[in-house]
């Protein structure tokens, strides 16, 4: 396993330079005449082709949302919502507590967020710049989990939870996530990268670790802080399997994931209600990708093993 | 470094180190030993534990259903990673130029990888819904009668297939992408020097140069293809037609919440668990024969 992992940067080393790729490409030879443009056109022929294929979904969607019950029936399928109508979400909203479901998701996925940032930097800090006894021995225990998936625990893990009697709470939803080895190995990198003088100097003039890590090194890590809590916020945003097992029989601490899928239970094959359903479930995400793109692009192909 | 000893550096080590591990411990390592406790009973969450050895695998191992759920997730992944690798590696390459709007295209092309899977699955369910969705009525368009998708026991897979693939096409151009990128462009031009044309580029240089990333991606493309679950439940609910997509982990789930059966459960997932060891192990082992490291 440790392969892998020793290999995951080298593998992800180009992705530092991949955001805003435009005319940062090294240069071609130039080619001349009739040929390059058609060659241009061709290619962007495709893009949009594939643009299409990838977005239009998304589109329809929307437009779906916005048609009545009626409309949605009509085979050919009309192109545009007439009329079009908002009533659909409106149902949406009545039929499940799904500003509740938005909620939950909110606080879960900010908390679980933090707490991840927080556990995995802390151990990342003595990893990096603590000597102890069996450092690597503990390192390699971190690194083996990241082979353990959600998935292979599920039912030990739902056992635990509710000996803890925490199953239907947010302490339920958000403690199995708050760990994160791949985190840990992340920050335990973005330290590493850090001069050791920057401590040397702080601990000359008589700053503790706990000073040292706070003050002097966890601000200078900022980029990766920036990428790992953007990665951690959307999977926890569109976790699925732990959110369903966990608050079965119980809207109260449901996620917005979990919610539409009760939805699909209720509206079988009412379309337009189950597609605002789901533009309720991605706005949130989607505007934050807009404005984290960047951040978002990268984070993931660091972090790919997580999925 | 910081020097200490004993008992402080004891301390501070416990200080930093402490919450991470506890976590660790009790939500990571602890439930992996609870797994493999739990698949030795015979225990429906209600009534004590009753210790049964092995019986569990052994019923696994006769178990006609369980054959199923692995043999629809083999399924699942040969079809999915040619597919989602080959797109992926098309929009990487197309993306790969000095093209104008690069980065709107990629943001577009990544969209449906930060959708959840619900939402992936139920638009897709809607898509390819064989009365009035919209791809057989494209279909019927250009005069082909579109098959029954999620509703037909031969379709039900390959419906999910191909929305698992739409959704991380994106995830794959975004590693390969990176790959492409470091690759330098001098060896283009030797490659060129010696009267080397686009597709030959493509074969002696692009793809050798890519296999690190090609890796990268079919490791991690077969861990999370053999837990696939949430597009399944989603898209074809209750193991689909005729149980045609019912998958391990689905039934990992059915059987520990709906039969009250969490030993067979966790024997299950030890079984899927050791899948996915060995085929990565595989995986590392056999890299050297086809990746190239420069």
């Amino acid at each position: 396993m440790a392969e892998t992992i020793v290999e995951r940067p080298v593998a992800l080393r180009g992705s530092t330079e991949l955001h805003e790729a435009d005319g940062t490409l090294p240069k071609r030879p130039v080619m001349r005449g009739r040929k390059i443009r058609t060659r241009l056109a061709g290619r962007y022929l495709i893009l949009v082709v594939g643009a299409i294929v990838m977005i239009g979904p998304f589109l329809w969607m929307i437009n779906a949302s916005l048609k009545t019950d009626r409309d949605i029936q009509q085979i050919p399928p009309s192109i545009l919502p007439n009329p079009a109508t908002g009533t659909n979400y409106t149902r949406v909203v009545n039929a499940f507590p799904f500003w509740r479901f938005m909620g939950n998701s909110l606080v879960v996925s900010l908390l679980s967020t933090f707490l991840q940032l927080f556990l995995a930097s802390t151990a990342a800090y003595c990893f990096a710049r603590i000597e102890f006894k069996g450092r690597n021995l503990l390192f390699g225990l971190y690194l083996a989990t990241m082979m353990i998936p959600l998935q292979v625990v599920i039912v030990p893990l739902f056992i635990e939870m509710r000996n803890l009697h925490l199953v239907n709470s947010y302490a339920g939803l958000l403690l199995p996530t708050i760990v994160s080895s791949f985190g840990t190995f992340l920050m335990r990198q973005a330290f590493m990268a850090l001069p050791k003088d920057l401590d040397e100097a702080a601990h000359i003039d008589g700053a503790g670790h706990i000073r040292i890590f706070f003050k002097i090194l966890l601000p200078l890590t900022a980029p990766s802080l920036a990428t790992f809590s953007v990665f951690a916020f959307m999977s926890s945003w569109n976790a699925f399997l732990w959110p369903l097992v966990i608050t079965r029989g119980s809207q109260e601490h449901m996620t917005l994931p979990v919610g539409l899928s009760l939805l699909q239970g209720r509206y079988q094959t009412s379309w337009n209600v189950l597609m605002a359903g789901s533009v309720l479930t991605i706005a949130p995400i989607v505007i934050f990708y807009v404005f984290t793109q960047r951040w978002v692009v990268r984070s993931v192909a660091f972090n790919a093993s997580k999925g | 470094m910081v020097g200490m000893s004993g008992w402080k550096k004891f301390g501070v080590v416990c200080i930093f180190l402490a919450p991470s591990f506890i976590a660790l411990v009790a939500f990571s390592l602890g439930p992996m030993v609870g797994t493999a406790w739990v698949s030795l009973q015979d225990w429906n969450l209600i009534r004590p534990a009753r210790f049964v050895g092995l019986a569990n695998f052994r019923e696994l191992w006769h178990d006609e259903k369980f054959h199923r759920g692995l043999f629809n997730t083999l399924y699942y992944l040969v079809g999915y990673i040619p597919l989602v690798t080959l797109g992926g590696l098309a929009m990487a390459v197309l993306l790969n130029t000095r093209v104008k709007l690069v980065s709107l295209f990629r943001a577009m092309y990544f969209l449906p990888v930060i959708t959840s899977w619900v939402v992936v699955s139920l638009l897709w369910r809607w898509l390819l819904n064989p009365k009035d969705g919209l791809v057989n009525f494209l279909l019927r368009k250009v005069g082909i009668h579109g098959p029954g998708w999620w509703t037909d026991s031969t379709w039900a897979m390959p419906s999910v297939i191909l929305a698992s693939a739409w959704k991380d096409f994106g995830f794959v151009m975004v590693i390969l992408l990176a790959g492409l990128q470091s690759i330098p462009e001098t060896l283009y031009e030797a490659a060129r020097l010696d009267g080397a044309g686009a597709w030959r580029q493509f074969r002696l240089v692009t793809l050798p140069l890519l296999t690190p990333s090609m890796f990268f991606v079919l490791v991690i493309s077969l861990i999370n293809g053999f837990q696939v679950f949430d597009q399944v439940w989603v898209m074809t609910p209750n193991g689909g037609p005729g149980g045609s997509t019912s998958v391990v982990m689905e039934q990992v789930v059915k059987n520990t919440f709906d039969y009250g059966r969490a030993g067979y459960a966790s024997a299950m997932s030890i079984v899927l668990f050791a899948i996915i060891l060995i085929v990565t192990a595989v995986q590392l082992r056999m890299q050297k024969r086809w990746v190239f490291y420069g």
